[in-house]
């Protein structure tokens, strides 16, 4: 905001003091009193409100206090974010950024807690992005705004605490970065040393990423060789940057923080074997939260989303093949 | 409800007369357009659909002509073709948009419903386009234009709860929006009474936003109207409702009218056509239809020689 007169923040509840449900805005407004607009709980028209900016040469950011209310904009994004770009036969760009927290584990209950990217997943003329801590967020969410595109931009609620990972190696974990063709960073993570083939390629996302530390570190005191690719664009998925990456790994494993029915990781393995069709030694095993609502109750909860120990067992079950 | 009463000085009139002239050419314009495509569909040379104007020329072409073209903004909705010929009279590029020509104004990728040329917006979703205007006026605001937005209604879309949020906003944040609801009482087949509790006019009022409500059958009372209007947005940055009761001629879109015969006749006694070509001297008017007539022959058949857009002039992701 400093850099960019143009860039407006709105969203519900992000004035100084309270600074947003998360505080991911606290003393914006203080700092920029003028583009800072506190909004009524009005979730389509703050989307709408953004295209409509965005329309007219400004670069708007929303914050949508909970990724569960993003329903409540589908219209803004499935026919007016996503259209105008693509149906008036111009050039035209529409940055704008819809910023929202998204993910289980915090016991906030069925409305509070979902993954809902798949509902817009594979849209044409808009993007999904899911930061992980192993990028810079403000980084990603800087370029989205100063990019062409209508952008819905995934905060994991539980990454919030964590202190970002963006060393090259940290204990056992090597992690290089690779940039796909709208020029965002594709992870990845290792945990071995040297260049031999992983045993097992995890491709994964946002939230997912906080599990991946302790997982990999556990692996690699059991030998077990991991190559983690961790794409921040969902879509447009960067396939052929995960392809590279899984290339010659036998065994794969992809794990979302939704449901997995009908969802990213059903694209990642339906793309991942016509990649690799003939060299994998057994099925691709997609992970996810259990289809069921996600229940306020706290050790209900963490039976129902994914956790360590599910990626654990169903790293050893691949490995069993 | 504000009254807004119509009193020109004498200058006004004599500026009214010329304009008598420019609105006529602009309304046999749009009239002339829709009955080609409506005979164009029925002859299969257009697809998908046409929602026509016809009828409501007058509040089109007196709205239209009060806004300042260089900077201010208008977003439409489904029955927008008028609107599009007041503004930017691009006969050539909106008959071959609706033929799903290259030649079209957005390439013909966009078709009836989802034309853009300069600062005019529509889209074919009931209501979604009023929170873009919101947010274009916002946008405008910040930047310190003096451009102000107009976003066109219809009755049917008022049944869309984002219109109500969008009022809110406005007049919450004072920013300088004129809602433009053409009330042709009837929403594609269903009449306004089964649609709406109350009255549509007020609506506005309770989010403290100036409202008024006039008749569309006069383009030169609309447009007197329109330029009050849009003057007083602009200067108090702030948000109006006007509500122009105007009559449907034709079908929702296509042929679906499902009207009776009397019904429709009794709307084509205020057909706004019929009242401004009775000021004009018909010589006058004989050769200004001549030359409309001819104009939109020439695009019609320059549309019909054009190619279809390719699979490249799509954008992809």
């Amino acid at each position: 905001m400093e850099k960019d007169p143009n860039a407006i923040l709105l969203g519900e509840d992000i004035l100084d003091p309270y600074g947003g449900a998360f505080k991911v805005t606290k003393g914006l407004s203080t700092k920029f009193p003028q583009r800072v607009f506190t909004t009524p709980i009005s979730e389509a028209s703050i989307a709408g409100l953004t295209v409509g900016m965005a329309l007219r040469g400004m670069r708007p950011i929303a914050e949508f206090m909970f990724g569960d209310f993003i329903t409540l904009a589908a219209d803004q994004i499935v026919n007016h974010a996503a259209k105008y770009m693509g149906m008036y036969g111009d050039q035209m760009k529409l940055p704008m950024v819809l910023r929202t927290p998204v993910g289980g584990g915090r016991g906030y209950g069925p409305t509070h807690s979902q993954s809902l990217e798949k509902m817009f997943l594979g849209l044409p003329m808009f993007h999904i992005l899911a930061p992980s801590h192993f990028v810079h967020p403000g980084e990603i969410l800087v370029q989205a705004i100063s990019g062409s595109y209508p952008t819905l931009f995934l905060e994991n609620k539980l990454l919030y605490p964590e202190v970002l990972k963006l060393e090259q190696h940290s204990g056992v974990i090597n992690r290089t970065v690779h940039f796909d063709e709208h020029n965002y960073p594709v992870v990845v993570l290792s945990n071995f040393p040297d260049k031999r083939k992983a045993d097992i390629a995890i491709v994964a996302y946002g939230g997912i990423s906080r599990l991946l530390g302790p997982v990999l570190n556990q692996l690699a005191q059991e030998e077990i060789w991991i190559t983690a690719c961790l794409p921040v664009s969902l879509s447009p998925l960067p396939i052929k940057h995960i392809q590279a990456t899984t290339e010659g790994i036998k065994k794969i494993l992809v794990i979302e923080e939704a449901s997995p029915a009908f969802g990213w990781g059903s694209e990642v393995s339906a793309a991942l074997y016509d990649a690799h069709a003939g060299q994998l030694d057994g099925p691709i095993l997609r992970i996810g939260a259990a289809n069921s609502v996600i229940p306020a109750s706290k050790p209900l909860e963490e039976k129902v989303i994914v956790s360590e120990e599910k990626i654990l067992s169903a790293v050893f079950e691949v490995m069993a093949w | 409800m504000l009254t807004l009463v119509n009193s020109p000085s004498p200058d006004q009139q004599n500026m009214a007369r010329d304009l008598t002239e420019v609105f006529y050419r602009q309304m046999y314009t749009i009239r002339k357009v829709e009955q080609n495509l409506l005979d164009l569909f029925a002859q299969g040379y257009i697809t998908g659909t046409v929602h026509t104007s016809m009828g409501q020329e007058a509040c089109d072409v007196g709205v239209v002509n009060s806004l300042d073209r260089s900077k201010d903004i208008i977003f439409s909705n489904h029955r927008a073709h008028g609107q599009f010929l007041a503004y930017c009279d691009d006969v050539e590029g909106l008959i071959g948009e609706i033929m799903g020509k290259e030649t079209g104004v957005c390439l013909g990728i966009g078709g009836s419903q989802h034309i853009h040329r300069e600062n005019m917006y529509t889209n074919g979703v009931q209501g979604g386009i009023v929170p873009n205007a919101v947010g274009a006026a916002l946008a405008e605001k910040i930047k310190g234009t003096g451009a102000i937005t107009v976003v066109f209604l219809g009755d049917g879309t008022m049944g869309e709860g984002v219109v109500y949020e969008s009022f809110n906003i406005a007049s919450l944040w004072s920013l300088p929006v004129l809602f433009l609801l053409i009330d042709n009482g009837i929403a594609q087949s269903t009449p306004k009474h089964l649609e709406h509790a109350g009255e549509l006019e007020t609506r506005a009022m309770t989010f403290a936003i100036d409202s008024a409500s006039i008749e569309a059958d006069d383009v030169n009372k609309v447009y007197s109207t329109a330029c009050e209007v849009v003057n007083k947005v602009r200067e108090h940055s702030r948000p109006f409702f006007l509500h122009v009761k105007a009559a449907r001629l034709g079908p929702h879109s296509k042929g679906d009218d499902t009207r009776s015969k009397e019904e429709i006749e009794s709307l084509k006694q205020k057909d706004p056509l019929l009242k401004i070509s009775e000021s004009l001297p018909v010589g006058l008017r004989m050769e200004i239809e001549q030359k409309i007539d001819v104009r939109i022959q020439t695009a019609v058949e320059k549309a019909m020689l054009a190619s279809h857009p390719g699979l490249e002039q799509l954008r992809r992701v």
